[in-house]
């Protein structure tokens, strides 16, 4: 039987704990319980910090209890991807390289949320650096779909997205780089962010492509996705990227989510659904249609280089890749291999027993593209891509509220499945691919399931510094529709 | 080979060391002869997820060093990943600026024989961190200090314009003047703020017909006299070698050297270059800088006369020697003290040669500079002019020199304390002068038979004056009188 405080969302769990209806250490047990219960199945948690969160929530208990003010997610257990850091407990990143690494300090999402009084329960489960769409990169642990558990949970933020599916926490926060946080979102039915780059601050998340990756929340609706996003957003002095709030627009991302966008216009690009498959398109063309029933205009809108995302994307973030895991070295932290030879075999072969395959590709292609002679034909091309991505999406902004489309080609698929073939693994990344190419913000809710019940999400973008709106859009839909309700079968 | 002639041919890069409070990108202090990894932060050691923050100071003393150095300031500039794997490097990228730096096209102006300048044309200067230190005192371990990693570094990029050790040695020394007098480095060689890798290259004329020699890098050379003589030993190995070997630049690549200081020579470190693959690209972590007009102007207006200009100046206007003028400008705060002392109404020659002097050995022997001897402009002018009115002698200015800088005390008090004023009452005078007459009739002999040795004798009256007054007769007045005995024709 599914404890029933486990049913609550974030900002429910939070005004009950608040207003002292619920203990934070009975919504944390609960939690904790599930994880016992479930985490054996799944493999959605690395680790977890038991008693660090008890402990927690004893203090905001009794915080409330007192009568002292407390913060927006008070007494909420929350779970934060692997490559968090965190100055409790170890900081993997999903890798045998960072297996042991303990961090001395704590990332800013965590400040933030430990400032808003919410209780850290573990760290999830992601491909190793967030390098892959399955969860099956990690160096670590396989994670299960919590829909079906013979079928991988997407990734890179795997374990957040089953976590947060199998109510193993209230809420999670991924990182999405090329999709890391929308695709597992739609293979676990549950809402994921990617705010706009430079909305939240980077620091402490272990870089995969510094000019890319973006923290964002994982929840059951879009409401909590707003709260996320109000406790972790904001300038931070030490993310240089991380833009000031005068540019950024700073709001209450929650007071008017309920407040439906006038006029809305949604951009379509034609064939938006072309490759995917016959439910997923299905569910998409239902999704468009319940706004059109709400009064929305559908645009057609052109997207002319859309299709060279994936390969700018490949190009760009591998080469950011391979200069921001150089790092990982042997010498100053991390694993160092026994009895080398000479400081170039702590190098060579630290890295060969500590990295995964999947990520030695990825070093391997970015070292090659950034290699004197290869540069301008791939890094500098890529990089001109990038700004006719962004261009295309400027000009549909111009006249679109949002657009619309789907997050996968495909539902969730068996674990095993793609592995042999990575090349057909990176074309999955089609739809979200370029969101992080042009920095925008992007939501994945669930709207629909195929035939064997497996979740599907609706993709949503809209312009940079715009998560008021696309917060408001998707909440039209979920108003709508109760697909984000509905239960995995490990639950049941 | 007697129809052989070479020119040499030299280019530098060298690194400066800026005396910003903190590292270039996080809040550790900068430190020298800390105890090692004592000043460290998980920015500087790239720990994981860590991201650099830009320390503005660092950027502006770069942009007034670049400006010092007559370069453009380009108003949109970035920072780049230079990848290599060394242990000093924790993350194995250096953050460095490659195809945009913050400055280019500039010149130093540096003094070559006879008050001539020479002007060395600047590539470009850019910003970028060091890296950490390596020590290998430990048998089978390396150890690494991790202390200087981050300390903001300018690299400055010459055309190969310099053509001797002596040029290349006097650019290092102007520099060093130059970062100091703007305040932006220490520049202290020692301490390894300053090092210098010169490329060095012979164009041989033989039987009419020009050979390039291959180029040689040596690498990190912190002292000005290493700077010199390796460049100097490097050019005979090259003429040697291309007299033995034939050996030009198409037939062998840019070769390394290293300089052993004991045996003064340099020591080949890679006899193939393999080429250096950095894997440039911009740096996603920091944002581009758009330096405006309003900056600009602002940095523009820290800039102060700088030391050559200075140096011309002392000589045009006071009449300094070349060589006095470059003593006393070596310092800015030495320079700008003489020059307030000559305001003062001081003799410009009189205030050089106390600073210098008295005054450079006495900071000497307390290891400060001469400005921190703590005299000030009006004393010190003060002290000049009791020298050139005759109210004291030259050697008792010194006396009351090294007094001023004991006891701060003004320096017309001091003379009268020790009874160092020079007596003008010439009757006083006179009657020591017919005593010294009296008993010197072999000196009065020799000036009455003029000629050579007139003169000499005449000053071995005056010393003679000057040792019956106790140093307290005014020579001035001893001359006078003793001109009016014996005149002269
Ligand atoms: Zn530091």
């Amino acid at each position: 039987m599914l404890n029933e405080l486990l049913n609550f969302t974030c900002k429910q769990l939070r005004d009950k704990i608040a207003g002292g209806s619920v203990k934070s250490v009975d919504a944390t047990g609960a939690v904790l319980d599930q994880i016992e219960k479930l985490d054996p199945d799944i493999g959605a948690y690395i680790s977890t910090c038991r008693e660090q969160a008890l402990e927690t929530a004893r203090s905001i208990d009794k915080k409330i209890a007192n009568g002292e003010p407390v913060g927006a997610l008070a007494g909420v257990p929350i779970a934060v991807k692997d490559n968090m850091c965190t100055s409790f407990g170890a900081t993997t990143c999903a890798s045998k390289i960072l297996q042991n690494f303990k961090s001395p300090y704590d990332a800013y999402v965590i400040d933030k949320l430990t400032g808003a009084d919410a209780v850290i329960v573990g760290k999830c489960n992601m491909d190793e650096f967030a390098m892959g769409s399955s969860t099956e990169n990690s160096g670590i642990q396989q994670t299960a779909n919590p829909w079906d558990i013979t079928r991988v949970p997407g990734g890179s933020s795997g374990g957040s997205t089953a976590a947060v599916a199998a109510r193993m926490c209230f809420g999670a926060l991924g990182s999405d780089t090329g999709g890391s946080i929308r695709q597992p979102a739609s293979f676990c039915g549950v809402v994921g962010l990617k705010p706009t780059y430079g909305r939240v601050s980077r620091f402490g998340l272990v870089a995969y492509g510094s000019s890319l990756d973006q923290i964002g929340p994982v929840t059951r609706d879009v409401a909590d996705s707003a709260l996320l996003l109000n406790v972790i957003s904001g300038r931070d002095e030490r993310d240089s990227t991380c833009v000031s709030k005068d540019i950024a627009g700073d709001c209450d991302y929650l007071a008017e989510i309920d407040k439906p966008v006038d006029g809305l216009r949604i951009g379509i690009v034609s064939e938006f659904n072309k490759g995917a498959d016959a439910d997923v398109q299905k569910a998409i063309v239902a999704a468009i249609d319940v706004y059109k029933q709400l009064g929305a205009e559908i645009i057609e809108i052109e997207m002319p280089h859309f299709e060279y995302a994936i390969a700018a994307y490949y190009v760009i973030a591998t080469a950011e890749a391979s200069s921001n895991l150089a790092r990982y070295d042997g010498v100053h932290f991390g694993h160092r291999t026994s009895a080398p030879k000479d400081y170039v075999e702590v190098y060579s072969k630290s890295r060969a027993e500590g990295f995964g395959s999947e990520v030695k590709r990825r070093i391997m292609l970015g070292t090659f593209v950034l290699s004197s002679g290869y540069y301008d034909a791939y890094y500098l091309r890529a990089l001109k891509v990038r700004n006719l991505i962004r261009g295309d999406f400027t000009n549909a902004f111009a006249k679109t509220d949002c657009i619309m489309m789907p997050v996968s080609p495909t539902t969730a698929f068996k674990k095993g499945e793609k592995t042999a073939d990575p090349l057909q693994m990176y074309l999955a990344d089609v739809y979200t691919i370029a969101a992080n190419l042009a920095g925008i913000p992007g939501i994945s809710i669930p709207c629909g399931f195929d035939a064997s019940d497996l979740p599907i999400g609706l993709q949503i973008l809209s312009d940079v510094f715009t998560e008021d709106k696309l917060l408001r859009i998707a909440r039209m839909f979920e108003a709508k529709t109760d697909f984000h309700t509905k239960t995995p079968t490990v639950i049941a | 080979m007697s129809d052989l002639t070479y020119k040499v041919i030299v280019g530098l890069e060298i690194h400066v060391q800026l005396k910003t409070n903190t590292k270039i990108f996080c809040g550790c202090e900068l430190a020298f002869g800390a105890e090692p990894n004592t000043h460290v932060c998980p920015v500087c050691i790239g720990m994981p997820g860590v991201m650099p923050v830009m320390n503005k100071k660092a950027y502006e003393y770069s942009v007034l060093a670049a400006l010092a150095l007559n370069c453009n300031i380009p108003a949109f500039t970035k920072w780049d990943r230079k990848s290599y794997y060394y242990p000093d490097l924790p993350k194995n990228y250096q953050i460095s600026q490659y195809d945009l730096p913050m400055s280019e096209n500039g010149f130093i102006d540096i003094p070559i024989e006879g008050g001539e300048t020479k002007r060395i044309r600047i590539i470009r200067a850019h910003l970028e961190e060091d890296a950490g230190k390596n020590t290998h005192t430990l048998g089978n371990f390396s150890a690494i200090d991790l202390n200087r990693t981050g300390t903001p570094l300018l690299e400055i990029v010459t055309e190969p314009d310099l053509s001797s050790g002596t040029e290349v040695r006097a650019l290092a020394i102007e520099l060093q003047r130059i970062v100091r007098y703007i305040g932006v480095s220490h520049a202290d060689m020692q301490k390894g703020h300053m090092r210098f890798e010169p490329n060095v290259n012979l164009h041989i004329t033989k039987d009419g017909k020009v050979y390039e020699t291959p180029i040689s890098e040596i690498k990190n050379l912190n002292s000005f006299r290493a700077l010199e003589r390796s460049v100097n030993y490097e050019v005979r190995r090259q003429l040697d070698d291309f007299m033995e070997s034939g050996r030009t630049m198409e037939m062998g690549n840019k070769k390394t050297f290293g300089w052993d200081d004991v045996n003064e020579r340099t020591v080949l470190q890679r006899e193939k270059e393999e080429a250096h693959d950095y894997r440039y690209f911009p740096e996603p972590d920091l944002v581009p800088i758009e330096i405006d007009d309003d900056w600009l102007t602002e940095i523009r207006s820290r800039l102060c006369e700088l030391p050559l200009e200075k140096q011309k100046r002392f000589v045009d206007e006071y009449k300094l020697s070349d060589y006095d003028a470059g003593v006393i400008t070596a310092e800015k705060s030495t320079a700008d003290l003489f020059d307030d002392a000559v305001k003062a109404g001081g003799t410009p020659k009189r205030i050089c040669n106390l600073l210098t002097q008295v005054g450079g050995k006495l900071a000497n022997e307390a290891g400060c500079s001469i400005a921190e001897l703590g005299l000030d402009a009006e004393s010190l002018a003060k002290l000049a002019k009791m020298v050139d009115s005759s109210e004291i002698s030259a050697t008792a200015s010194m006396t009351i020199f090294e007094e001023m800088v004991k006891t701060q005390k003004d320096p017309e008090a001091i003379a009268k304390e020790k009874n160092l004023i020079q007596s003008s009452d010439s009757g006083e005078i006179e009657a020591m002068v017919d005593e010294v007459i009296a008993a010197n009739q072999k000196a009065v002999d020799e000036v009455t038979a003029g000629g050579k040795k007139s003169k000499k004798a005449m000053g071995f009256l005056l010393g003679q004056v000057m040792q019956k007054s106790k140093g307290q007769a005014n020579p001035k007045i001893i001359s006078e009188i003793l001109n009016e005995k014996f005149p002269q024709d």
